[in-house]
Parts: C-alpha cells; structure tokens; sequence
C-alpha cells in the first residue's frame, strides 16, 4: 500500500479570469479539478484515493472574492475566505448565523485559507469512501459502514440510499436556512439553484455532493434580505472545540413577533449527506410561543424518519436536544 | 544554597527552535543523497508471495530497492523493518525504493505488484482469547517467555508463541463484570502476588469489582521520523529521530552490523518521541544498510499516515478490578486480571498498570493476572506511562465509588492510602527511594480549594453540572549505573559531555546544571557537549521512564565531584599541602585557610594535561562503559578530565508522583464539557527547573484530556482498517479543549537518593490529568461509570438519554 505526502503529477492551470477559467473548466470537463484554497482537495490527491490530469487552482481570480451589497441582499464571492466571512461586518450585522457558522469551521488556520465555495462544495465524510475503497460512491457496489460492524459514528441518520456518508460542512445548514441562491457559470452562461438545491443527496446522485456539473463553477453565493436581521441560532457539537467535523450542526432562523413564532427555517448538518432541513419542525412551531414548551414538543419530530446505524444512535437525542435549544434560545 | 538547581536558565538549543534554525534529521543533507520511500501492507495479515518490481526499476531515476532479502533475518515476531514473509498489520513495511526525488520514488512504488495470500485477521484480543478466534500469528496469539533447564543448571531463557484460549466462560465474566470465570494461572503469561487475598476481602466492609476497558492510541509525535545516513572510511554516519544519544550507539550498531565504535549517531533535535523514540526502532536498520548498499547518502522520511503505522502506539486494555477496603478506607484486598492488545509487536503495559495500582493505593494484599494478545493491528509500545496512565484514567471513578460506598471524602480516601516512605511497588513489594504523596494531596487540595469546590452547588446557573474529580498518576522516575564526563579547558570553561537525547524535554540541559552546581562554575561559562557520537559522549541511559533527572543530575555531580578531587590534588601537588587543604569557588581551586593560594581553573587544566595519566584522560576508572571509555580517550590530553560510574549505593524505586485535581462544567445534552480549573502537585523531590518543571505539567496535563476524552484507536472488525490514520482524526487535545491556565506545585522534599534530591516526573503529568478529569465526569454525572477511557462525547450524550453508552468491551472500536 502507497503511502504519499507529495501530489501527484497532473497539470497545473492557474487562471486571473472567470472567463479564462470557464474555458478551461469545459475543456478539460471531468478530467479536471478545481480547487479553490485546496483544504479538501489535497487529502484526496495526496492520498490518492481520487484522481484528475490537471488541477484548475482558481484563487488567483480576484473576481470572485469578496462581500458585495446587492439591491436584494448581499452576494458572496466563492472564494472569499471563511474568516473573511467570519468577520465581514455585513455578514455579522445582517447574516451572524453565517458568521457564526464559518468562525467554527475546522481552524483558524484552515478558515485563512479555505473557502466559502469550497466549504459548501467538499466531499462528504465516510472514512471508507475517502480511504480510497470501492464503496458505492466511489463506483463499487457495496457499502461498509452500512453494516452490523461498520465503525459509523460520524455517519447519517437519514436518506442513506446506498450510502451513509455524512455532510461535514458548517456554512452550508447556514446558507440553506438563509435561503441562499448559489450562482453557476459556464461557458454557456449564469445558472442559479437554491443552496437546498445545490446540494445532492446519494438517491438524486450518489457520486457527486453538489449539482455542479462538470465544466461549471460555483461562483458566487447571494443572500436575500428574506432572512436578514431575524433571531439566528448555530450551534455545533464536536468531539474537539477546534479543527474537528461537527457531529450534528443546527442553523435556524427565527422571524418573531410578540413572542410568537410566525416563521422558521431550521436545518441540520452532519445527519445526511446534505443539509437536512426540518420542514415539518418549522411548520409544527408555527404561531407558537418561541419557549422550551414549543421545543419540547417538537422534539422527537425533528428526528422522524431517523435510522440509527450501529454506532451513531447518540446523533438522535444530540439533533433533537440541538433542535431544542434552537427553538429555545 | 544552590546556585543553578532550582533556578530558572535557558537551554542551548531554545533560540535555534523559536528561529528555526535548529536542526532535525530531515533538515540534513548530503551531496549524492537519494531519497527512499516505503511500500506498506494494504491488508492486517497475509502472506507476500511475489513481488514485482520490474517496471518500478526501469523508471529513470529509481537507483534501488530494498526488502527483507537485504537484512539479517528476524526471529518472529521480532517487529522486522521489513516483512519477510508474514505481513500482520496495515501499514506494515514490506520494501523501501530509494529514487533521485521523493515524487520519483513514490511513483515508482505506485508501479510495484505484490502477490498476496489472505490470512484470517483479529482486531481484537478477547476475540483472539475466545474459543475458536482468529490468532495474529499463524503461530499463536501470545507470546509465551520460556525457561528451561539447561546445561549445569543454567536456565535457558527464550521465548515463544503459543496458542491460548480461554474457556468461554471467562469471556462472558471477564465482558459482564464477573472476572475471567473458570481461567487459571496457565490462561496469563503474568501472575504475581502478595497478602491473604482472602483474608483481605473478609476484611473489607465495601468491596466493589467493575469490567473496563482502555483503548489504544497512536504516537503522532510532531516530527515524523526520518533517518539519513551515509559512510565514509567504514564508519557509517547517521542522523536519526530519537530521544536517546548514546543509548542508541549499541543497537544501532549492531542493526548495521558495525562496531559501536564505527558509528557515528547524529541527533541536534528531536520533534517529540513520548516513549516512541526511545532506542533504535525497527526501520532505522533500512537508511543505514540501504545506504551501504547502494554506496550513496539515502533519507528516508515517512509520511504522517506511516507514523500511525510504525510510529508505535499505546496498548490498549480490557480489564477486571474488585477492591475491597475497610471501614477506615484502608485498601485491604485488590483482585486486578488486564488482557493488554499488544498489537502485532506483541507489547503489553499489563504489569505496569499493576504496579500504578499498588504504588497509588498500598493494598494490603494483591493479586494480578495479565495477559498480552496479538492483533493484528499496530505495533504497540511505550507511550508516556505506558501502563500507569491509561490505569489511572480508568481506576479513578472505581476508586471514587469505593470511597463514595464507605462514606468517605475521595480525597481523604487517596490519602488514607498514599504511599509514603516506607511504601512498596509491584509485585515484589520493592522499596521506594522516597514517598511524599500524602503532602502532595494535601497542598494539591489547597491549591485547588477543593472543600470550597465541594460546598458549591453542582448546578451551575447555564443549565450545565459541576463535576470535580481528583486522580494520581505513577511511574518509576530514576535509573543507575550510568556514567558522566565532563572537561575543564584550557579556557577555564567548563565542558559538560553528556549522551542524553535531545527530545524537547530539555533534561539534557537541566541535569549538565548538576556538575556547574557541583564545580560552582557561572552557566555562562559552561557549554554542552551533545548531539554527535564523535563529540565524545558519555554512556547515558535512555530518554524514556522520565529517568534522566535522578539519573544524569547522579552522574554530571559525580564526574563533577570527580573533577573537584583532581583540582585539588593538583593544587596540592603544585602548592602544598593535602588535597584536604583545598576547596573550590570562583572558578578557583584554593587553601581553605588561605584562599590567596590558589590557581585558576584554567591554570589546573593546563597543569592536568602536563601530568597526564588521569588528570586529563589517560587513564580512567576501570569500571565506565566501553562508550565513555572511547569518549575519554577521544578526549585525552586536552583539559582535566572529570569521569565517573554513578555507583552511589540505592535501592528501591524511584517515584514520580503526582495528584491532580480537576473542575468541569459538564453539559449533556451535548456530551461537552468545559475545564473550569485544573491544579497538580507533583512529589518528584528537588524541582530543577522550575519553568521547565512547569511546562511538563501542564504538557501532561493537555495529553490527559486527551487520554480521558479523545484519543483511541478505530480498527474496522471487517477488514482490519485503521478509521483514524491522520492527525486530525486521531484528535490529540487543541488549545481550546484544555483550561487557559492550570496551576502546579511541587511537595519539594528532597530524595536521599539523589545528590541535588531530584527525581523525574514527565511521565505521570498525563495520568493524574486524565484521572482527575475521568473522575469529574463521573461526579458530575452523580457517579456514573462509564469503565473506559476514553469517555467520548457520544458516550456522554447516550448516557443522558438513557440509552446504553457502552455497547460492549471491545478495543479499537467505538
């Protein structure tokens, strides 16, 4: 078994322009891998458990970094740094339930350098799948976590078709909640998903964690003023206080008048492989009083549906005490 | 009155390491040098059939591979650089491809095919133990130690590997709580030991008896090891990751098939070892003999994931415990049976985890059974307190229920039974140099405030619980026999040769402050001499057991002591009188009654090289070691020569101890705490340097939580995969999971047995953190067992919601 720590040999192009990488992006489709500050890309690479012929490193595109107030809200450059996110005053004055998310991201660190964009589109987490073994996300047919011996702590409690890795990302249960828009191009050009959209769960596309397809790039993520200013709670449980995966996130949003709940949107990450937000939770709390009562009896809603693996059960108690202390706060 | 021993300095190399100028094995370069890379096992066992390597060696750039064929042979399960035949854990080295690049070389073993054949697999010890599992080995699963009678009646000592299996009911006992029902002594490999058994549970008025489990954990040590080494003239000249100087000289040589004296061991730095580095480990034999080979310099350097693999690893133990104290908390009766996962290297700290329970507690009687297990998982080995620490984790809320049952304070429970000067260690019930725990407990109690902590309410205003937790940690801190060296120029500069590794504990520097105190030298007029086997080192023991303090602080005051009757024989050989006359002190030698008759140091150094013979290295004491005595010759003739044996006479053991006192806020619905406060008394006598003394306590202390939280092994029971290869997965503690500021102290009685009354420490930092902190986990969660260490967050968060936190008693799992 090869053990690496230097990258492999693969092309290297280093465009200053989006356009100028969308024209690299179609050319080389899938034989081609962008990277933006690279945190989650040099763990495949380098352990060789995926490969590309050529590396398209887009952070030399200014373009696509920074804070910009639209007429509707704000619109966030892909590659603006987590920490740029963390404290970008807009962001905290308006969005703190995205700063508050990117500030817990892995590592100060890894939040100079890693991305938004590339927060929102890394791979999902199964120690298996990133091992480099042929489990169904990597194009085999079979799964090993999902097993009576499977070590799957970390894994999903829900929509595991197949495959039970888990989204490890903090801002995006915070983009979701915020009813962000993500913004595609293409040589072809703009395309644009809600972020619930953007993410793709095994049964839609069990090779692919994002609807980017290839020769697209994620460029922008816009922020409507739908959300802006409303009562936030994110919170993230993980084994570490810092540079760690959470084991269960929560990101919710609360629109509040006379201490009564006229509208939520609350989404949970780590439990699947993409965001899960809690539609029947948000409907359930609808004009009642934002109190530990209201929370309690939303409770074990939250984790309807839920299946526990072997060794994830504790996720269950942990999402629906999360989802309490969201209601709660 | 001291002048260096107890006070605060900064050691050589501090400037070179906050510059990063300061060099490590990797940082060396050699013109021509090649770079080698390893080709590992993929599976947890198997056997090599083939190995193809034919287009590897075509590739422009490869200059050569290496295998097993190229090393003297190793007699299973001797841990060999490379597999032969057998491979028994992922991550295992089967081949090294030195090319003219690292990108080179790992593209080349890219290009290798390995035949294997599959062999069952075992992740888990009592799995191995039950009838009918699967063995590590294809010889057996334990290694068994052999005496025969042999010729005349010598004993023939060796060792074997034999197939043992418990009967199932000892399984099913050991796994419910019950002991290993139905196994008897043949069932161990360690029985030992002392009291009426009987007579002290019959005694007790409380007695409790838990299942538990420890899990293993990997080293990770910051600097993943690298060697480089190259020959010139016959001598072979390595540079190696270590924590050891000359303790390696020997078996480094004999790895290399070279006389000590061909070798020369270069380590300026070394980036962490933990008990990892302490000798020669198995892949060192590669650079050196790869180099020879192939005429050339060759580094190698392994990756982060290669240190999970070879980089050694704690074992991991499951275990059985039935105390039995009276009512005036006396211990009077512990039953202890550990089954260690000694990983494919076979090594258990059972015997280890023992002695941490009869040195913390004193029982009255004792017994101990223990067995260590092959799996085929990682090597295992020492890590700091092999054996005591993850002891002290587990024990400490079993113990804190023996004390809850009878009523009794936990804290006034442990100091019932401290061990003190007349107290024993392990199953010989050996003596102890010196014993000071029940002064630590009880200013480690002030320090911390525990009665204040103990009359708050539990419930904090935010919802969480206060938990507080108190635990000792152990480990044998003091060595003999060892030789110093030290030379006092021409420059009148005192020269301090010491073999001590350089592994960032900084001891190296803290014990040469022995021989500046004994000759009253100014330390800016002392120089280490380290880091080169050809700068004429002295034979030092090991940088491992926290040993070096009482060790070499013994031998740099004895060479210095030694140096000291030289000047004065010379001053009165030179000046008159009897050597009796004289005494030293500012860098002189003088007449006590006079002291305007004199000379300087450098002026006695000048006169030893004129009279030869022992003055200045021509001849030495009979009884050094073959290391010190080349280092003397190398020497000889320029300066006084101080060299000795430390043969002061000693028995016993020499103890650290250490009792820690912890505060969290726990909160479960998350499984998180907080480290509200943390205080720890050491008993280590005489603090040397007290910084450095500092820093140890509160680096073993971060390493604690991790013990008691974190860290463990995850092997897949499917496959034989290891979960957590990477830094980030394996989870030592960050900044933010440990308290902003923990408070030390030392008890500061000095050992009889040590010339400045120092002893060692390192070691038990971690065990009394993570026993302390385990026991504030059970105390807040009203006294709880969770039986394991670590406690992990989904454990805590099971716990609360009722479901089963500890679904079984199995290691390297979740």
């Amino acid at each position: 078994m090869p053990s690496h720590d230097v990258m492999p040999n693969m092309e290297l192009y280093q465009p200053v322009q989006v356009e100028d990488a969308l024209q690299i992006a179609d050319r080389l489709a899938e034989r081609g891998w962008l990277v933006g500050g690279g945190q989650d890309t040099y763990g495949w690479l380098k352990d060789r458990a995926k490969t590309a012929d050529a590396m398209i490193d887009l952070s030399g595109i200014e373009a696509l970094r920074g804070v910009r107030e639209t007429a509707d809200g704000i619109e966030i450059g892909a590659l603006t740094t987590l920490t740029e996110v963390a404290n970008n005053p807009v962001i905290q004055q308006r969005y703190s339930l995205l700063s508050k998310a990117a500030s817990v991201v892995a590592s100060p660190q890894i939040r100079n350098i890693g991305t938004l964009g590339g927060n929102v589109s890394q791979d999902v987490r199964c120690w298996y799948y990133r091992r480099g073994l042929s489990c169904y996300r990597a194009g085999g047919n079979l799964c090993y976590a999902d097993t009576p011996q499977g070590m799957n702590r970390e894994h999903s409690l829900f929509e595991t078709s197949r495959c039970v890795a888990a989204s490890a990302s903090d801002t995006a249960p915070a983009l979701v909640a915020l009813d962000a828009t993500m913004v595609i191009r293409s040589v072809t050009g703009e395309r644009t998903l809600s972020a619930q959209d953007y993410f793709v769960g095994p049964a839609i596309d069990i090779e692919n964690t994002t609807a980017l397809r290839p020769g697209e790039i994620l460029t922008a993520v816009r922020i409507p003023a739908t959300w802006a200013n409303a009562d936030f709670y994110f919170e993230k449980v993980s084994d570490r206080n810092v540079w760690d995966f959470s084991l269960v996130n929560v990101a919710a949003a609360f629109k509040v008048s006379g201490g009564t709940i006229s509208d939520s949107r609350i989404v949970c990450g780590a439990v699947q492989a993409t965001p899960r937000r809690l539609v029947a939770v948000e409907e359930a709390i609808r004009g009642q009083a934002r109190s530990s009562a209201t929370a309690a009896s939303v409770a074990t809603l939250a984790t309807t549906g839920a299946r526990a693996l072997a060794h994830n059960g504790y996720k269950i108690p942990l999402m629906q005490n999360l989802v309490k202390r969201a209601i709660t706060a | 009155m001291t002048t260096h021993i107890g006070f605060d300095f900064t050691p050589p190399d501090i400037e070179g390491k906050v510059t990063g100028e300061i060099k490590y094995a990797e940082d060396y370069k050699r013109e021509g040098m090649v770079f080698a890379r390893l080709l590992t096992s993929p599976m947890p066992s198997g056997r090599v059939v083939s190995i193809d390597a034919s287009a590897a060696l075509r590739m422009d750039g490869v200059v050569g591979i290496f295998t097993a064929d190229d090393l003297p042979p190793v007699a299973p399960p001797g841990n060999p650089a490379l597999a032969s035949n057998y491979v028994t854990y992922v991550g295992q080295p089967i081949l090294a491809v030195a090319a003219l690049t690292e990108e080179i070389a790992e593209s080349a073993i890219d290009r290798i095919r390995i035949e294997f054949e599959r062999r069952p697999f075992v992740v888990d010890p009592l799995t191995s133990l039950t009838p009918g599992g699967a063995n590590a080995y294809p010889e057996g699963n334990v290694l068994v130690r052999t005496r025969e009678e042999g010729p005349e009646g010598a004993p023939i000592v060796g060792a074997e590997i034999r197939d043992i299996k418990w009967p199932q009911s000892a399984i099913d006992g050991l796994v419910n709580g019950k002991g290993p029902i139905g196994a008897t002594e043949e069932h161990f490999t360690d029985n030992w030991q002392f009291g009426d058994l009987d007579a002290g549970f019959a005694a007790a008025s409380v007695i409790v008896e838990e299942p538990f489990v420890t899990v293993g954990y990997p080293h990770h040590s910051l600097e993943a090891r690298t060697c480089m080494a190259y020959w010139e003239n016959g001598k072979c000249y390595f540079h190696g990751s270590s924590q050891s100087q000359s303790a390696n000289d020997n078996s480094l040589a004999r790895m290399l098939n070279i006389d000590p004296a061909d070798l020369v061991f270069i380590n300026e730095a070394t980036g962490g070892g933990f008990g990892s580095k302490i000798g020669p480990y198995p892949f060192m034999a590669i650079s050196g003999n790869f180099a020879r080979v192939l005429n050339r310099p060759v580094q190698l350097r392994i990756t982060r994931e290669q240190e999970f693999y070879i980089g050694s690893a704690r074992s991991g133990m499951q275990g059985w415990i039935k105390v039995g104290a009276k009512p005036d908390g006396k211990v009077c009766a512990v039953d202890l049976v550990i089954v260690n996962d000694g990983g494919s290297a076979g090594g258990g700290s059972g015997n280890s985890s023992a002695g941490h329970v009869s040195l913390c507690y004193q029982p009255e009687s004792m017994r101990y059974r223990g067995i260590s297990v092959y799996t085929n998982t990682t090597p295992r080995g020492a890590q700091r307190g092999p054996g005591q620490n993850e002891m002290a984790a587990v024990l400490a809320p079993i113990m804190d229920k023996v004390a809850n049952q009878l009523g009794m304070d936990r804290v006034a429970f442990r100091a019932r039974n401290a061990v003190d000067n007349n107290g024993w260690y392990g199953g010989q019930s050996g003596p102890v140099t010196s014993a000071y725990m029940r002064e630590a407990i009880a200013q480690g109690a002030e320090l911390f405030g525990w009665q204040d902590k103990l009359n708050q309410p539990k419930q904090l205003p935010d919802g969480r619980i206060r938990g507080i937790g108190v635990g000792s940690g152990y480990h044998g801190a003091g060595g003999r026999g060892y030789d110093g060296l030290v030379r006092i120029g021409t420059d009148g500069k005192l020269y301090i040769h010491s073999g001590v590794g350089n592994l960032g504990t900084y001891s190296y520097a803290g014990t040469c402050r022995a021989a500046a105190e004994r000759l009253q030298v100014p330390w800016e007029n002392c120089e280490i001499v380290r880091g080169r086997t050809d700068r004429h080192l002295p034979n030092s023991s090991g940088q491992g057991g926290s040993n070096t303090i009482f060790t070499h602080t013994k031998t740099n005051w004895l060479a210095a002591e030694d140096a000291v009757n030289k000047l004065k024989e010379i001053a009165a050989a030179d000046l008159g009188g009897s050597p009796e006359d004289y005494d030293i002190g500012g860098e002189r030698v003088f007449k006590t009654a006079d002291s305007s008759v004199g000379m300087t140091y450098a002026a006695a150094a000048q006169r030893a090289i004129e009279l030869g013979g022992k003055f200045s290295g021509q001849e030495y004491p009979d009884d050094i070691n073959p290391i010190t005595q080349r280092s003397v010759q190398g020497l000889a003739g320029t300066g006084l020569i101080g060299v000795a044996r430390d043969n002061i006479p000693g028995q016993g053991e020499p103890p650290g101890i250490l009792v820690g006192f912890c505060e969290i806020a726990l909160e479960p619905a998350t499984g998180k705490f907080e480290i509200l406060d943390y205080a720890a008394v050491a008993d280590c006598g005489v603090v040397v340097h007290p910084k450095n003394f500092a820093n140890a306590m509160r680096g073993g202390a971060v390493w604690g939580v991790g013990m008691a939280n974190l860290e463990r092994h995850v092997y897949d029971p499917q496959n034989g995969l290891p979960a957590n290869t990477g830094l980030y997965q394996s989870k030592p503690p960050t900044y933010l999971d440990i308290p902003s500021i923990s408070k030390s102290g030392a008890v500061g009685i000095a050992d009889p047995q040590n010339p400045v009354g120092a002893r060692g420490i390192g070691e038990p930092t971690q065990g009394a953190s993570a026993a302390a902190l385990q026991s504030a986990i059970s105390n807040a969660l009203d006294g709880f067992l969770f039986n394991r260490a670590p406690v992990t967050t989904d454990m805590i968060i099971s716990h609360a919601a009722g479901l089963d936190p500890v679904a079984h008693l199995k290691t390297n799992t979740f």
